[in-house]
Parts: C-alpha cells; sequence; structure tokens
C-alpha cells in the first residue's frame, strides 16, 4: 500500500446560520486505505461529506485532492476528477431501471450507448444487482436501493468513493453480506472513506477511523485504539455517563 | 437492448411518418389537408416543450415565447427586411433557439425549478405578447401580414398537400432526432436531471449545461412550429404567436399523448384537436351555430380523463395494455 495522502482536509468549517455544522475539522485520507468517520447524530459527518463532495461550500478551510486545491470545484467536477459519494439518504432515479440508473454513472467515462450499458451490467453483478437490472429503482427493498447507490457511484470509477451510512438500515444478514462487497472495491484499488454507525463494520473494515463530535474532530487513529478513547466514549455517552450508568444499576438494585 | 429496424425505436417512427405521408392521397379536401396542417404544427411545438419538459423535467407553461419568436421573424425578415423565407427559417429557429438559452440562462442559474420556473416561462411568453402588440416594427395591434405571393420559392405552395408535407418532413426530423437523444449520453443525463437532479451531478452531470441544451433545443423546435405557422396563414398578430393557446397546446399534447415519450406529442395532437374538431362540427350541426370555447371543454374532458386513468398518456396506456408495444420507448 502506498502512503500517498489522496484527500487533505484542512481546517474545514461549516456553517449554518448559527449553527457550526463543523468545526476547524481536519482528515488526511491515505491512498488505498478504508478510512471510517464516525460519531453520534447530528456531529457533522454528512455535511463533512458534503463539502468533500462539492455539494456545499466550506465556510473555511481547504479541501485538496491529490495535492490539488478542489474547494472551489463544482460537484460534477469532482465526479469527473475521481470523487464519487453515495447520499445517507437514498436518491435513487425512481422512474429508471437499475440499469439506467447505473448507465448514467457510466456514461461519464463511457460516452457510447452499448459501453455504458455493458459497465453498468458489470457493475450491477458485482454489487449482486444483477437479478434486478431491469426492475425499477423504486421497487428495490431498502438494501436493493443502498447498493444502487454504491453500483451508480462505482460506475463513475472513481479514485475516492465516499460512503455515508450505507449499512444503515440494513438486517446483520445483510450487514454480513455488504462487509466483503465493500472490501472488495477497495480491492480492486478504490480509496473508500465511510461514515457508519454500525460498529462491528467499522472496527472490520478500516484501517484508520477519525471521530467528529459537535463538528470537531476528537479522535483519529486505529479502530481498537479509538473504540476505547475516553474522550470518544464520552461524546457517544455524554458527560459523566459512566457515573450515571452506575448510580441507575445501584438504584434498580436497591 | 440491441435489436434490428422494428425494436431498436427507428422502425415504428418510419412507419407513422410512411403513413402520414401517404394520406393526402386518401382523400382531397382543403378543409382536411388544412386541419392535418394544423395538427403537425401543434405535434411540432409540442415535441419541443416535450423534449424540455417530458425528457427533462422543466415544465414550461409560456412555449408561445419560442412560437412567437419563430413566427415574427420569419414574417418580419420578409415585410421588413426583403428576406426570402427560405433564407429566414433558419434564422427563425436560431432566434428561438437563442430566446431558449438565455430564458434557461436566466432562470436555471437562479436555480428555478418547479412553479417558479413555470411561471417564469409565462411572465417572458406575457411580456413578448404584450411588446409585439405595442410595438411598431411588430405591426402592433394590427399584426403582420405576409403578401401573397404563391410560388414554392417563396415558401407558399399552390398545393395544400406540399405544405403538409413539409411540415411533415419536420415532424419526422424531430421525431428521429428525439429518438436518438433518447438513446444518447445527452438523453440519460437529461432525464437523470429530470429524476433527481443532486444525484446526478454527484455522477458527474452537469446539470445547468444540460438544461441549457435542452431549452436551446426545445426553443428552436417550437419557434420553427412558429415559422411554419405564419408561412401557412400568412398574418399573425400577437395574440396568435405569442397568445396562451399555443403554450397550453403544446404542453397538454404531450401530456396526453405521452409525456417523456417520442411518440406522446403527434398523438396527443392528433387526439387533442381531433376530438376538438369533431365536438365543434357535432355542436354546430346540432345547435345550428358555433359553440364558441367547446373544444376548450374537450381539452380539459381529456386533460382530466388523463389524470385519471392514464398518467402516462396514451402511449403509456398502449404500453400497459399491450406489454409488447414498445415503439420509441428510450
Ligand atoms: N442544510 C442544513 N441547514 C441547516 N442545518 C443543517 C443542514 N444540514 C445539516 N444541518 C445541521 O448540521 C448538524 C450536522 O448534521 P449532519 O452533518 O447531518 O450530521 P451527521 O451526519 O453526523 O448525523 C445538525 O445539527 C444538522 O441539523
Ligand atoms: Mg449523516
Amino acid at each position: 500500500m502506498s502512503t500517498e495522502t489522496l484527500l487533505r482536509c484542512t481546517g474545514v468549517t461549516k456553517r449554518f446560520g448559527g449553527l457550526v455544522a463543523v468545526d476547524d475539522a481536519s482528515l488526511d485520507v491515505e491512498a488505498g486505505s478504508i478510512t471510517g468517520l464516525i460519531g453520534p447524530n447530528g456531529a457533522g459527518k454528512t455535511t463533512f461529506f458534503t463539502v468533500i463532495a462539492g455539494f456545499a461550500e466550506p465556510t473555511a478551510g481547504s479541501v485538496t485532492f491529490r495535492g490539488q486545491d478542489i474547494t472551489a470545484l463544482p460537484a460534477h467536477r469532482r465526479a469527473e476528477i475521481g470523487i464519487a459519494r453515495t447520499f445517507q439518504i437514498v436518491q435513487p432515479f425512481a422512474g429508471l431501471s437499475v440499469r439506467e440508473n447505473i448507465a448514467v454513472g457510466a456514461y461519464l467515462r463511457h460516452p457510447g450507448r452499448e459501453a455504458a450499458l455493458a459497465r453498468a451490467e458489470n457493475i450491477a453483478q458485482r454489487l449482486g444487482l444483477g437479478p434486478m437490472l431491469d426492475q425499477s429503482a423504486g421497487d428495490l427493498t431498502v438494501a436493493g436501493r443502498k447498493r444502487l447507490e454504491m453500483a451508480r457511484a462505482l460506475a463513475t470509477e472513481p479514485s475516492l468513493l465516499l460512503l455515508d451510512e450505507v449499512l444503515a438500515g440494513l438486517n446483520p444478514s445483510e450487514i454480513r453480506d455488504m462487509i466483503p462487497v465493500v472490501r472488495a472495491i477497495r480491492d480492486s484499488g478504490v480509496t473508500i472513506l465511510i461514515v457508519e454507525h454500525v460498529m462491528q463494520a467499522v472496527m472490520q473494515l478500516c484501517d484508520t477511523v477519525a471521530v467528529l463530535a459537535q463538528g470537531r474532530m476528537i479522535a483519529k487513529g486505529r479502530p481498537a485504539e479509538v473504540a476505547s478513547d475516553p474522550k470518544v466514549i464520552e461524546a457517544y455517552l455524554g458527560h459523566g455517563a459512566a457515573k450515571r450508568m452506575q448510580a441507575q444499576q445501584g438504584d434498580s438494585h436497591a | 437492448m440491441k435489436g434490428g429496424f422494428l425494436t431498436n425505436g427507428y422502425g415504428p417512427i418510419l412507419i407513422v411518418v410512411a403513413a402520414l405521408a401517404v394520406l393526402p392521397f386518401g382523400f382531397s379536401a382543403n378543409t382536411t389537408l388544412n386541419f392535418l396542417g394544423f395538427v403537425l404544427i401543434v405535434t411540432l411545438a409540442a415535441q419541443g416543450w416535450n423534449l424540455l419538459a417530458g425528457y427533462g423535467g422543466q415544465f414550461s407553461f409560456g412555449h408561445a415565447a419560442f412560437f412567437g419568436m419563430g413566427a415574427y421573424a420569419i414574417a418580419l425578415a420578409q415585410v421588413r427586411f426583403g428576406l426570402n423565407p427560405w433564407l429566414a427559417l433558419p434564422l427563425a429557429i436560431s432566434l428561438g433557439a437563442l430566446t431558449g438559452t438565455i430564458l434557461g440562462y436566466l432562470s436555471f442559474r437562479a436555480r428555478l425549478r418547479g412553479s417558479y420556473f413555470a411561471l417564469v416561462t409565462l411572465a417572458f411568453a406575457e411580456v413578448f405578447r404584450i411588446l409585439a402588440n405595442a410595438s411598431a416594427f411588430t405591426g402592433g395591434a394590427a399584426g403582420v401580414l405576409i403578401p401573397l405571393r404563391i410560388e414554392a420559392a417563396n415558401f407558399q405552395f399552390a398545393d395544400k398537400r406540399s405544405f403538409y408535407w413539409l411540415a411533415l418532413s419536420f415532424v419526422a426530423f424531430v421525431l428521429l432526432l428525439t429518438h436518438w437523444i433518447a438513446r444518447s449520453r445527452f438523453g440519460a443525463y437529461l432525464v437523470a436531471v429530470r429524476e433527481n437532479e443532486d444525484a446526478a451531478r454527484a455522477l458527474g452531470v452537469d446539470a445547468l449545461a444540460v438544461k441549457l441544451k435542452a431549452i436551446t433545443l426545445s426553443g428552436g423546435i417550437t419557434a420553427a412550429a412558429g415559422s411554419l405557422y405564419a408561412q401557412k396563414f400568412l398574418y399573425i398578430d400577437a395574440n396568435l404567436a405569442f397568445g396562451p393557446w399555443i403554450s397550453v397546446e403544446a404542453l397538454l399534447a404531450p401530456i396526453i399523448g405521452g409525456i417523456g415519450t417520442v411518440f406522446g406529442p403527434l398523438a396527443g395532437a392528433v387526439l387533442l384537436l381531433g376530438l376538438g374538431e369533431i365536438t365543434k362540427t357535432f355542436f354546430t350541426w346540432l345547435l345550428g351555430g358555433a359553440l364558441p370555447g367547446i373544444d376548450l371543454v374537450v381539452f380539459g374532458v381529456l386533460l382530466i380523463l388523463c389524470v385519471a386513468f392514464a398518467p402516462r398518456g396514451v402511449i403509456g396506456l398502449l404500453r400497459r395494455l399491450a406489454p409488447s408495444f414498445r415503439g420509441g420507448r428510450a
């Protein structure tokens, strides 16, 4: 694995009126890695993704990709240079078939219809959407829609794939099925930055994990280190949580 | 996906066009030919609307802006500048396309969507109508009369069939163009923008560029319809060229025929104007005099029936009843 930094976010801040959703957050993503981004609900993870993908301009800070400053680059140009994203709230082209959905992504590198459709079919097979190719995207199950999000993004042949909670809403067996799929994407040479709540998946997949809490990066490291970091436990459970839990247990025993 | 002549969509287009082309041999009544020529003009205007709204999801209430631009451009080029109408035609189409680009740039840059975009197009058409009605250059309320000089070289035909075939060739060209677009990358991007603009942008689609391209083509096509209208009737005024009637028919025909389908505008225009004409004739016969506005009642009833029973229009209904009917499917 190379140690080249593919993506570098420096001091990214994003305000919505008075609310600071992302607060001076920095993050490096190594080429070839699976980097996890975790944090409690409302921590600013999706907003951070939105800034990286070019869907929102940061209030302050910069984003560089392969050493090039892309802070002001529009979203579609970022897809062209190799950054693809999925949406936490899935955004299928509901009136189109699965094949047509994926083909929209494939057209980015394959302008001809035959090539784009062939490419779409190939990616659908890889993501286990083969049997649903001609189904309407609007008729897919939650698991199917999550796979479609990934398939479409992958069809743009990115070098960096941003996955926003692609496992949320899946049942344990669906999650077990997805983990090797994500790993296979990385093994095919795509660097992955993944926002995930399912800790089991984060532990299994990620080389590095960064933790965002109330917009700030509070910890970075290997998954096991981060999970046992007191700051992280505090962020997830709140101040004095450990003590309160002990007290409650004492009450119920009494 | 791959397929022969009959299943790749081009076959049905050629068959329909051929059938329409031999129609004038079936009868010679001038009134019928006049009517069919008019249906083709509305079809052409509706094809322009369908490209932008049916495929691109950008609903316009003001395609009269383009129609009128085409009509006035070809008429004024002759009357004011003595230009040959055949030379004025590409000019008129370009002017309609340019109007589309400008209107699109102003509204899409401002991220106008849905009813906001629709209202802006309506406002454009109304402003043009008022200006054309007031300005001396455009003949004011008296309109523009194109001098009668029947000569093919002057875009005026002694034989009504010639005009009909000319209009048909425009419609045929746009049928083929629409089908080709629907199967191209641009068409896929256009539909993607209609379905979900953010998702499209994430996949590398320059949504603004795609919409601008669509409204430019749309404006050009509908301006061609306006030009044909001017040459057919040799008279236009602000209410004919920029009036709401054509905005309404350009959008009703595809909605009734099948929005976002290749044949939708044609099927809808035939049904809409056909039933309108039959009802008019019937009531005239019944009451011994014309009943003004009865065709509008027919349009309304058709629209309600469509919304209730055939949300994808006549073409959608045919597809549902006969799943093997795939003519013109993108
Ligand atoms: N477009 C927006 N306008 C206003 N507030 C927003 C917007 N998007 C996100 N927020 C707020 O920013 C904070 C971070 O949200 P988000 O990035 O979705 O968190 P996460 O993905 O970590 O759950 C939340 O308080 C959310 O309500
Ligand atoms: Mg989120």
